[in-house]
């Protein structure tokens, strides 16, 4: 008898979870479906007059993503809490930040990757100028993960409350705000010319410290949220 | 054959106590439960069994009153992994098969020496519903599933929440087995059940719990 080491068990989380969304791919792609929808009616709504959709497509495309974000977002935890895989995961002998760090990893690659692929195309539709679409993507590499994370946090927080996707949204949109300022404020330096490096380094580093303490955050949440 | 009882017991409990809302939730608990020990805890629906299992599971934090593991104070660091917990809610997932399932346990857990998925799989009962999505398999069938992550990963102690619950004539024999199995290898269980339970090695010890 020998345990698994840490890599082990990481690659055993991380693949039971990216199997798992597989199985359910049709939810990985309502997510991408709205994002898509949301940014076709912003044209409609204010006609197709390309100075003003340049100038506010950034903001559109960052908006509309973490929206879509929202919606697969307080999935993360249910079906283990209620199936009682969570449970079983509680009572692993491994570190469970680190196994719920991979939960959210592999959230990460299911709902914001996607979104991610598709923004070129979100860009091409509002006109988004092409020399910015590297910053965008930039942006959104850095401002996704830490949305993933913040919303794990809230969604240990809210285990256990019926009907908690509202609540959740409600708690996460306004922790979410510097971030989108930051993102808001590398795409639009680079679309005026301006250096557009800072906004972008703050949003790296907010991301190491969320990277550190949300799975801790969420390992003791999810633990109490059991002890009832 | 069962091991002889080492000084040291596996799990001791003195004045184990459980508050919901400072009301207690049973009457103050002392046991011990030794290596290759099997102990049934009987009492009424609501009588805190349940409650208890989870307790010495690490879910819930001990209201008062003490519990050791192998004479040290029972802490998540010191017993992870050495206890399997089974409770009403399985811990499978619907859409994963029951081999992939027990491939996720043994990720996390390691296994037992001599033993594959598909063995403890075939063992079990489960041979020709490997590799079909839990959620198709009946309720029976897929507490088979979970019994056999008991087979598989290595733990000493196993606290089984109603093991005979929606099992057929054939699956409660073979609970009694495994559990035989366990027991002989030196492993210890606490299990809880309505129902009349039989062994071989003679009637097994009774907790009798009181709200």
């Amino acid at each position: 008898m020998s345990r698994p080491g840490l890599t082990a068990a990481c690659s055993a989380m991380l693949r039971r979870d990216l199997t798992l969304a597989w199985r359910r791919r049709s939810d990985m792609a309502m997510p991408v479906l709205y994002a898509l929808i949301v940014t076709m009616l912003f044209p409609f709504a204010l006609g197709p007059e390309d100075t003003l959709l340049q100038r506010i497509a950034g903001g559109i495309i960052l908006v509309t993503v973490l929206l879509a974000m929202l919606l697969a977002l307080d999935a993360m935890f249910s079906s283990d809490i209620e199936d009682g895989s969570l449970e079983q995961l509680v009572l692993a002998p491994q570190p469970l930040a680190l196994m719920l760090g991979m939960k959210i990893l592999a959230h990460w690659l299911t709902t914001a990757l996607p979104l991610i692929v598709i923004t070129p195309l979100l860009a091409a539709m509002l006109h988004l100028p092409a020399p910015v679409i590297p910053v965008l993507l930039l942006a959104l590499l850095l401002a996704t993960p830490l949305l993933s994370l913040f919303g794990a946090v809230l969604v240990a927080l809210t285990a256990g409350t019926r009907r908690s996707g509202m609540l959740l949204a409600l708690m996460l949109l306004p922790l979410c705000v510097p971030a989108l300022i930051f993102a808001a404020g590398a795409v639009t330096a680079a679309q005026q010319g301006l250096p557009w490096l800072a906004p972008i380094t703050w949003l790296a580093a907010a991301l190491v410290l969320t990277l550190v303490l949300a799975p801790l955050a969420c390992a003791a949440a999810l633990r109490i949220a059991l002890d009832s | 054959m069962t091991a002889a009882p080492i000084a040291v017991p596996l799990l001791e409990a003195r004045a184990l106590c459980f508050h919901r809302q400072d009301e207690p939730v049973f009457a103050p608990l002392d046991f011990q439960l030794h290596a290759g020990e099997l102990v049934l805890i009987e009492g009424d629906n609501g009588s805190g069994k349940t409650t208890l299992l989870r307790m010495l599971a690490g879910l819930l934090h001990v209201g008062s009153g003490e519990l050791r593991w192998r004479g040290a104070p029972l802490q998540r660091d010191n017993c992870a992994g050495d206890i399997l917990f089974l409770g009403h809610q399985l811990g499978l997932k619907g859409d994963l098969s029951p081999r992939e399932n027990l491939r996720v346990a043994a990720g996390l857990h390691g296994d037992r020496d001599g033993i594959s998925i598909a063995s403890a799989l075939a063992t079990i009962g489960l041979l020709g519903y490997e590799d079909e999505p839990v959620r198709r398999l009946s309720a029976g069938q897929k507490k088979r599933a979970a019994l056999a992550r008991l087979l598989l990963l290595p733990a000493s102690l196993w606290l089984l929440d109603e093991p005979y619950a929606n099992l057929d004539r054939t699956g409660i024999a073979l609970v009694n087995q495994v559990l035989e199995t366990h027991t002989a290898a030196g492993g210890a269980a606490l299990v809880t059940s309505h129902g009349a339970v039989s062994f071989h090695g003679g009637e097994p010890r009774h907790i009798r719990m009181q709200a």
